[in-house]
């Protein structure tokens, strides 16, 4: 075996991955009503081409697909790190009802009359109430147990199921349309890509060195504390940044489901289970998945388009049954 | 030199009264045992001395310095654990998790460099494990298992070995390889403590022992001062038939109460 088997491999595979998010990119760009060739596009990120070009490029499409790709990106990773949390691969922002927390309280939001960026706001914080809620109720008196945490979070997201179609039975019609935009995951209603940039960037760069004691994390708390992690605070780490990062991710682009989930269980099954490779490699993953499945939603039934929650999940929930299905 | 110290030392079990405080010492190169019935507190202890869980009372050194004043990391690179229960919910090769020892000694952007991965590989080589290096560690057997959790402990090269249960789920012939595993690392300088259930195993291959009863008592010594029949009857509630085999003592249960 070469001398750094895994490092180089895992460079290798990030290469890859990184090739094909570039790849997944230019695509979304080129793709659409009116199609941009390699030629233009470079024309246009070189400052020239053609106005109407310029404009469809730096204005329309553009913040779209890095939106989505950021999105992709913030959704799973921090589904890849509450698997690791919770020692269990299935959990996912989306199954532990923190997204249906943040749409709950953006839907209360636009039902009291407020703009845009007020329901936004108000989606982060109820992302975080969520979390908050769903780890406050799960420590009972012997501590977090990843079997109750799920059960809490499963349950939790029943309860805003509930106020989900609560509030939409009493809201006026013609606020309907931008409601069902936070629960499918509408890329369409997105605005400025930056601050999910702004916290998924950071977010990689701090996970990155720690990959390998979250390695030893999943072996359990009792391993990783006689191997010399300090547990505690790297499992309150994990958790509010989790919570930050599908925060921003439904702020973005409200609740896309199976992102969390299907990303990095994939990744896992080809690539085995090395932090240090399954973070980043989830984020390029997460982020190509996501750009690709929002130009399928704008393109598939063009002029109609799709929300991207809705192709997330026809692509995701056989993806996941077919992986469930052939695993040992 | 005393690698481990225990002074007036209470474990903390929830819901249970104060047993007897604990003053030991624990030197290089010994093999203690720590023997007594089921939910006498034999794991618990064995954590407290590891730092995994608070005392209720007491003081740990841990070669001379108060164990709750070392880092974690410290702590890790001096002594190892092997536990009872694993957890092998996540995906992992029998080599990977033989190389999680080395993570105490590595800092956060270093890799696993060649002379980790060797140690993790020679580990394993000295289980038994060496065919099995890039197999699941889910498809293996219990005693499998067993092996690459020690393997892991051994990478990790500490001076303080806890294991609790070392022949859990070994057939006969690894019992025998693991128990003279761990007396090659007392007779290399380590100290071995290991919670036993097999009275024959700790007969043949502890000097020391501590027994732990279940109204908090303990009583601890050499091996040959602690291996009372009476002593025993009582620690168990088990009548015990005693023969001799090798010039050692052989226990059997026998019927009839103590």
């Amino acid at each position: 075996m070469p001398v750094t088997g895994a490092e180089s491999r895992h460079r290798l595979i990030l290469l890859v991955l990184l090739l094909a998010a570039l790849l997944s990119v230019v695509v979304a760009v080129a793709l659409g009503s009116v199609s941009v060739s390699p030629r233009q596009l470079l024309a246009v990120l070189g400052g020239g081409g053609d106005p109407l070009q310029q404009d469809l490029i730096l204005v329309l499409r553009g913040p779209r697909v890095l939106a989505a790709f950021a999105t992709g990106g913030l959704l799973a990773l921090a589904g890849a790190l509450m698997q690791v949390l919770l020692r269990n691969p299935l959990a996912d922002p989306y199954v532990l009802g923190i997204s249906g927390g943040a749409a709950v309280a953006a839907l209360l939001a636009m039902l009291l009359g407020m703009g845009a960026t007020v329901v936004s706001g108000s989606a982060f914080a109820g992302a975080l109430l969520s979390t908050l809620l769903v780890f406050g109720l799960a420590h009972g008196a012997g501590g977090w147990t990843a079997t109750r945490l799920l059960l809490t979070g499963v349950v939790v997201a029943a309860g805003w199921g509930a106020l989900v179609a609560f509030l939409l039975t009493v809201s006026p019609v013609q606020q309907l349309p931008g409601m069902l935009f936070w629960l499918m995951g509408d890329l369409g209603y997105a605005g400025s890509p930056w601050p999910a940039w702004l916290v998924l960037l950071p977010a990689l760069l701090i996970t990155l060195p720690l990959g390998r004691s979250l390695n030893v994390l999943a072996r359990g708390s009792l391993q990783a504390t006689a191997l010399g992690v300090s547990v505690r605070p790297l499992r309150a780490g994990l958790y509010v940044l989790a919570s930050l990062l599908t925060a921003m991710a439904v702020t973005t682009a409200g609740t896309v489901g199976f992102v969390g989930l299907i990303v990095p269980h994939m990744l896992r099954l080809g690539l085995g289970n090395d932090q240090r490779l399954i973070l980043p490699a989830s984020v390029l993953a997460g982020g190509t998945l996501l750009t690709l499945a929002d130009t399928v939603a704008r393109t598939a039934l063009a002029p109609q388009q799709l929300p991207v929650g809705v192709i997330t999940a026809l692509l995701g929930v056989p993806a996941f049954l077919y992986l469930l299905y052939r695993s040992p | 030199m005393a690698l481990l110290c225990a002074q007036q030392l209470v474990m903390d079990v929830p819901g249970r009264a104060a047993g007897e405080a604990l003053s030991l010492t624990i030197n290089a190169g010994q093999r203690w045992g720590i023997l007594g019935p089921n939910g006498a507190g034999k794991t618990t202890l064995l954590h407290t001395l590891a730092g995994l869980r608070a005392p209720r009372q007491g003081q740990i050194y841990l070669q001379g310095r108060p164990l709750a004043l070392l880092s974690r990391r410290t702590v890790a690179r001096r002594r190892a654990v092997v536990f009872q229960e694993r957890q092998d919910s996540f995906p992992a090769t029998v080599l990977e998790t033989a190389l999680i020892g080395r993570h105490p000694f590595l800092s956060a952007w270093q890799w696993e460099s060649p002379a980790d991965r060797a140690q993790a590989r020679a580990a394993l080589a000295v289980l038994g494990l060496d065919g099995l290096q890039d197999r699941q560690v889910s498809t293996l057997s219990g005693g499998e298992r067993q092996r690459v959790a020690l393997a892991t402990a051994l990478t990790q090269n500490p001076a303080l070995w806890l294991v609790d249960e070392p022949t859990n789920h070994l057939d006969l012939h690894h019992q025998v390889a693991v128990m003279s595993l761990l007396a090659r690392q007392a007779d290399a300088g380590a100290a071995v403590v290991m919670c036993l259930h097999d009275l024959n195993l700790a007969a043949r291959w502890c000097d020391h022992l501590l027994l732990l009863y279940p109204d908090g008592q303990l009583c601890f010594g050499p091996a040959s001062q602690m291996l009372v029949p009476a002593a025993l009857e009582t620690l168990y509630g088990q009548r015990l038939a005693v023969g001799e085999v090798d010039g050692r003592p052989v226990f059997m249960p026998a019927a009839g109460e103590p």
